[in-house]
């Protein structure tokens, strides 16, 4: 029997640029086993919400990521909306679901970078981040902001965009899809890159199920779950259905996210076709008095938002579960067995965000 | 039109006895562990189990009382569930009893007080806490991050005190 090793892995890694912590224990260059440590960065976030009357706590929650952050405050947003009992109006799920594209556009191709990046492909990397920056702009010339938008609110959104512009939007993004193609096309059929990702941290669709993973790691192993799904937004309307894949490993898990990317366009496209028209917001009276469980699908998976008011002012409680969250045992699943010089490739194929998790 | 599902909210209350019996049953049905979370209540502690299958949610609650509260890890039914546990360790107070990987207290190295108790930080001037607050239809857009006031309508107590505003929150935070 080979002698067992432990190695720390992180909190700071070359590859990670947020604290997670791993003690890999290994017998010779195999990882037999992961113990996770996190807890490094939390920020109290949901504590806020002392502080904060509930109109305000959407700037917060905004601020649980600055990748995703459209989705967290639409999310927040939802919970209280659905607590209130509020309908929001057509036009605003629509400007949502837009923006939150675009948000899945910009994550994904912010972990593509990433991915290449940790496999020394830093061409790639720029190529990947390159993309990304027409996204960052059409966010700046919509919103006012590149990281954080703060157009989300209960009871719709703040800003209008003309349905000329969201035509030039939708063209902008089609004119990107010959590049996103090349860039595809590297990620999914260079030997280099096959070679470190092909067969690498395979997760079984029974492993997906009984360690509760969500989004990309969830849908790479065959396992069609997607929040989009529940009717929210205007997703049921532009026919949405999750991009699936069977494999189970990094390559699996990198290719549904390109799938997402070019499906992203496509939703954008659609939405910016047949918006209605009407208000973008409605007025939004009284405090929650009672409690919301709600859901969103982040670029990273699935994320709960949990509402509770007492009628005042302050709500009781806010609860954001972030993917990671919800990722960090199957990532614990995936390493075992790995080879040490794959740890952080796999630990980048559940895009971890560990602020996001650590609130 | 398309079901909401997303509107549908089961939450069903639990005896803290019937909690894994409630918890198996889930997992036997085919749900998902979605989350767990604790809520500070008057006279207690709420925790929160959600379970997920075909993007339609059901919720179990537990109320605990404030004296030791305690209760039994779901995690040798969802091993997913010790991350969840061991936050409400950290954050709440709560004891959980067979923890499959327990971190003892360390889950979170945070330096403020715990267990959370909302209670205790609301001064006596939020008095006025009770009226409502007010979302304008048609406010004037706000880019980029704002000063956190909506619309500029009101000015509250807490505006006034020195609370914490979201672009400290940003700067302590930064891009994750």
């Amino acid at each position: 029997m080979a002698k067992r090793t432990v190695i720390p892995f992180g909190p700071q890694h070359p590859v990670l640029p947020e604290p997670i912590h791993l003690d890999l224990v290994i017998e010779d260059e195999t990882v037999v086993e992961a113990i996770p440590s996190i807890g490094f960065i939390h920020r109290g976030l949901e504590k806020l919400v002392e502080k904060n009357e509930w109109p305000e706590m959407v700037y917060v929650i905004e601020r649980v990521c600055g990748i995703c952050s459209f989705g967290h405050g639409w999310g927040y947003c939802k919970s209280v909306e659905g607590n209130l009992g509020v309908t929001v109006p057509p036009r605003a799920e629509y400007l949502r679901t837009i923006w939150h594209e675009l948000g899945r556009i910009h994550s994904h191709l912010l972990w593509l970078g990433l991915l290449a990046d940790a496999f020394g492909f830093e061409s790639l990397f720029m190529h990947s981040w390159r993309l990304r920056e027409k996204v960052l702009d059409i966010f700046e010339e919509t919103t006012g902001g590149r990281v954080i938008f703060s157009v989300c609110k209960v009871g719709g959104v703040r800003k209008d965009v003309a349905n000329e512009k969201l035509a030039e939007i939708s063209a902008e993004l089609n004119g990107m899809i010959p590049e996103l193609k090349e860039l595809a096309n590297v990620f999914m059929e260079d030997m280099s890159v096959k070679n470190r990702l092909t067969g690498v941290g395979v997760l079984s669709k029974e492993d997906v199920i009984d360690l509760c993973a969500v989004g990309p790691v969830a849908r790479a192993s065959g396992v069609a779950s997607d929040v989009r799904l529940d009717g929210h937004g205007a997703y049921a309307e532009l026919g949405f259905e999750p991009c699936v894949e069977q494999d189970g490993d990094s390559m699996a898990r990198c290719k549904v996210r390109i799938k997402e990317l070019f499906q992203s366009i496509e939703l954008i496209g659609k939405a910016a076709a047949s918006i209605p028209e009407g208000d973008i917001d409605i007025k939004v009276k009284g405090n929650p008095s009672g409690e919301f469980v709600g859901r969103m699908e982040q670029p990273r998976g699935e994320a709960y938002y949990y509402s509770k008011g007492n009628g005042s002012k302050f709500l009781e409680r806010i609860r954001v579960r972030t993917p990671t969250n919800a990722n960090i045992p199957a990532l614990v699943k995936m390493l075992q067995g790995c080879d040490l010089a794959d740890v952080p490739v796999l630990v980048l194929t559940i895009d971890p965000c560990i602020s996001c998790t650590e609130r | 039109m398309a079901e909401r599902k997303d509107l549908i909210q089961d939450i069903q209350l639990t005896a803290a006895s019937d909690l894994l019996g409630a918890v198996a049953d889930m997992k036997t049905a085919g749900y998902r562990l979605g989350q767990a979370c604790a809520t500070k209540v008057d006279g207690g502690i709420e925790v929160l189990y959600s379970f997920e299958k075909d993007e339609a949610l059901k919720n179990l609650k537990v109320s605990l009382g404030d004296n030791a509260p305690e209760l039994q890890s779901i995690s040798g039914i969802y091993w997913a569930a010790f991350i969840y546990e061991n936050e409400m360790h950290d954050l709440f107070g709560i004891t959980f009893k067979n923890l499959a990987l327990d971190f003892g207290g360390h889950f979170f190295k945070i330096a403020s007080e715990t267990p959370w108790n909302p209670a205790d930080k609301r001064s006596a001037s939020d008095a006025d806490a009770g009226a409502p607050a007010e979302v304008a239809a048609g406010a004037p857009a706000v880019a980029g991050a704002d000063s956190g006031a909506d619309g500029g309508e009101k000015v509250t107590d807490l505006e006034k005190n020195d609370k914490e505003t979201p672009a400290k929150a940003d700067e302590k935070g930064g891009e994750a």
